[in-house]
């Protein structure tokens, strides 16, 4: 019969929130945090973040291979990175890493121990064309072979259709912005490339303050919240490390967020990631007026951010599917969002 | 889930969650003299679960989930859940396991060393480890042998052996009918069996073993034998592998000290017989 194990992934925010929680955890108890770390691709921080803490010697184990695979998982995309780099040589242009691949290039405590699937960049959207054919001639090739899907990225998209080394086996997503074309907020990606900050080998990463907003921007501005609880924990790192430089470090991420179109997006990051991890993030009243008092309607993303039980199985398929449909609505027009569900649903497509 | 079953498979315990009783009966009855997981944490969950609530009853179709799944996987009818269970615990191995470099192969052992033998599906590895271990060697696995990168030492993972189609009546005229599962006919692989080791084999299943002798066995062919370079004996492991690549350096180093140590050797066979005697002779040369 069915076991109790801890309704949602609420217990994964707590363990990784304050390590010391877990003291009381049974087997059943580790056997679902462990379960829902991997599910929410947070088992490599889960592990960096317990390192040293008293468990049962099989979870120590677990951990311990996590650990390892995190390691070979930042390496892996370093060298990506540096393959881009090189297939990139001829191009003119700024090469700006993102998300996973960018914190471990910086150096960042938000890289340790994360999962790092694809390789995302960030590049002018005039060197576009030249990008793409430089990485088509250095062994890259096109993944989907749907011509609407390749048409609707093109046109509609922020980001070229994904492309895979054939030999390595490796994903690149090539962004242009970081919302689609047809979102209703349009950050300014010049100035996100402006600003970005140089590297020893001539890579770029985003200003700290931008990569709070792409991080926020990605998560509730674009997709179904899908990953969210990684993308906060994310912020809640960056927003620790920088704001321990600068005491004013959030009414900065403010300024540049508002720049961008994206003040309530980043509140609304904030609120959720002091909600789930604790996260020092400051209000302000001037020289601008930036609440952070928790809304009513936070609860309903924790309920999706929490929609996983102690089987790693997806849960609350209601909530989940309104997100899903909120995201399309972010993302484009309602007659263009009938015409494309419609065409996707010819296609066999099925979501949740 | 609504049904459970718990056990531990060499170094790696697997908790299996399903929406009917039926495959988890089959598990239990399977796998009743392995152990638990040690400490009641499994490394790695199974979910055996209906992709639409009507699926549990209506034409029941088994969709395979888990820590770690292939994105389009078929589902398989109830009658072959105890398949699913079992390819879905392959999976998390193949998909997951980062602690041993996983080589697809077959592996049996004889005072502390052993033999491992890879090929492509159909080459006989599940066979010929099973007879062998009729014939006084112990079994320590029919799929993955998993190897120690720190040590180079091969652990056991001696899960039910799956046997296929004509194999089913070779190895069922060397050991007792108790032994095997029930037949499961029609299966995307063709008929399979499975069979439960010999308690021996699940006994010592924490003894690891040095690899002594590493052959790439092929049925169907006169009696023929080969030696393979280091290059071939390369590639074809990296190609036998499913997590090589994943383990980075830790992965290259296992796999080139395999390759350096391990004497090497491509055996044909035309039956079953043939093979072991070959085997058996290179056993004594070394």
């Amino acid at each position: 019969m069915e076991r109790p194990v801890s309704p949602d992934a609420a217990l994964l925010a707590r363990a990784l929130r304050d390590p010391a929680s877990l003291e009381p955890l049974d087997a059943d108890g580790w056997t679902a945090l462990i379960a829902m770390a991997r599910a929410e691709q947070l088992i490599g921080t889960l592990a960096q973040r317990l390192a040293g803490a008293a468990m049962p010697p099989a979870v120590a184990r677990i951990l311990e291979d996590a650990r390892a695979s995190a390691a070979d998982q930042r390496r892996a995309a370093l060298w990506e990175a540096e393959a881009a780099r090189r297939a990139l040589v001829g191009v003119e242009a700024p090469i700006v890493l993102l998300k996973g691949t960018a914190y471990v290039a910086a150096g960042l405590a938000a890289g340790e121990g994360r999962s790092i699937g694809d390789l995302d960049i960030l590049v002018p959207r005039e060197s576009l064309d030249a990008v793409e054919r430089a990485l088509l001639s250095s062994g890259w090739e096109w993944v989907k072979p749907d011509p609407y899907d390749d048409a609707y990225y093109r046109r509609w998209m922020h980001e070229l259709p994904p492309l895979i080394h054939r030999e390595r086996d490796r994903m690149i997503d090539v962004h242009h912005t970081i919302l689609p074309l047809t979102a209703r907020i349009t950050p300014d990606p010049e100035a996100m490339i402006a600003d970005s900050i140089v590297l020893e080998n001539g890579l770029r990463v985003l200003s700290p303050e931008d990569m709070i907003c792409h991080a926020a921007a990605h998560l509730f501005a674009d997709g179904d919240l899908a990953g969210g609880m990684r993308n906060l924990w994310d912020i809640d790192r960056l927003c620790r490390e920088f704001g321990g430089r600068d005491e004013d470090f959030c009414l900065s991420v403010y300024e540049r967020a508002h720049r961008h179109g994206l003040l309530t997006v980043v509140r609304r990051a904030f609120r959720l990631a002091r909600q789930l991890y604790g996260t020092p993030v400051r209000a302000y009243r001037s020289p601008i007026r930036v609440p952070l008092d928790d809304r009513l309607s936070d609860r309903l993303y924790r309920r999706r951010l929490f929609a996983r039980n102690g089987w790693g199985r997806p849960t609350r398929r209601g909530t989940r599917f309104a997100f899903y449909l909120r995201s399309h609505w972010l993302r484009m027009p309602p007659a263009m969002l009938a015409r494309h569900l419609w065409t996707k649903w010819r296609k066999g497509y099925r979501p949740v | 889930m609504r049904h459970i079953f718990q056990v531990r498979i060499g170094p790696a315990g697997f908790r299996v969650g399903s929406d009917w009783r039926a495959p988890i009966a089959e598990l239990e009855r399977l796998y009743a003299g392995y152990p638990a997981p040690e400490n009641g944490v499994p490394d790695f969950t199974v979910r055996l679960f209906a992709a639409r609530p009507w699926r549990r009853w209506l034409r029941p179709a088994v969709t395979l989930g888990g820590d770690f799944v292939l994105p389009d996987a078929a589902p398989l009818p109830l009658s072959q859940g105890l398949l699913a269970a079992e390819m879905a615990m392959n999976l998390q191995m193949a998909l997951g396991q980062r602690r041993y470099l996983l080589l697809h192969a077959s592996a049996v052992e004889r005072e502390g060393r052993a033999v491992l033998m890879t090929g492509l599906s159909g080459a006989g590895k599940s066979t010929l480890a099973a007879l062998l271990g009729a014939r006084g060697w112990r079994l320590m696995g029919d799929e993955f042998a998993l190897i120690d990168p720190a040590t180079g030492m091969v652990h056991a993972f001696p899960r039910l052996v799956s046997l296929k189609n004509a194999a089913i009546g070779v190895v069922g005229d060397a050991v007792p009918q108790a032994r095997f599962g029930p037949l499961l006919a029609g299966t995307p692989k063709g008929d399979i069996r499975h069979l439960v080791p010999d308690p021996q084999a699940v006994a010592r299943m924490d003894e690891p073993a040095q690899p002594a002798l590493l052959l790439f066995p092929r049925f169907g062919f006169a009696i023929a034998q080969r030696d393979l370079g280091p290059s071939e004996i390369f590639v074809r492991l990296t190609q036998a592998s499913t997590n090589y690549v994943a383990l980075g350096e830790r992965g290259f180093d296992a796999m080139t000290r395999v390759v350096r140590d391990v004497p090497a050797r491509a055996i044909d066979y035309p039956n079953a017989e043939a093979a072991i005697q070959q085997v058996e002779a290179l056993w004594n040369a070394l």
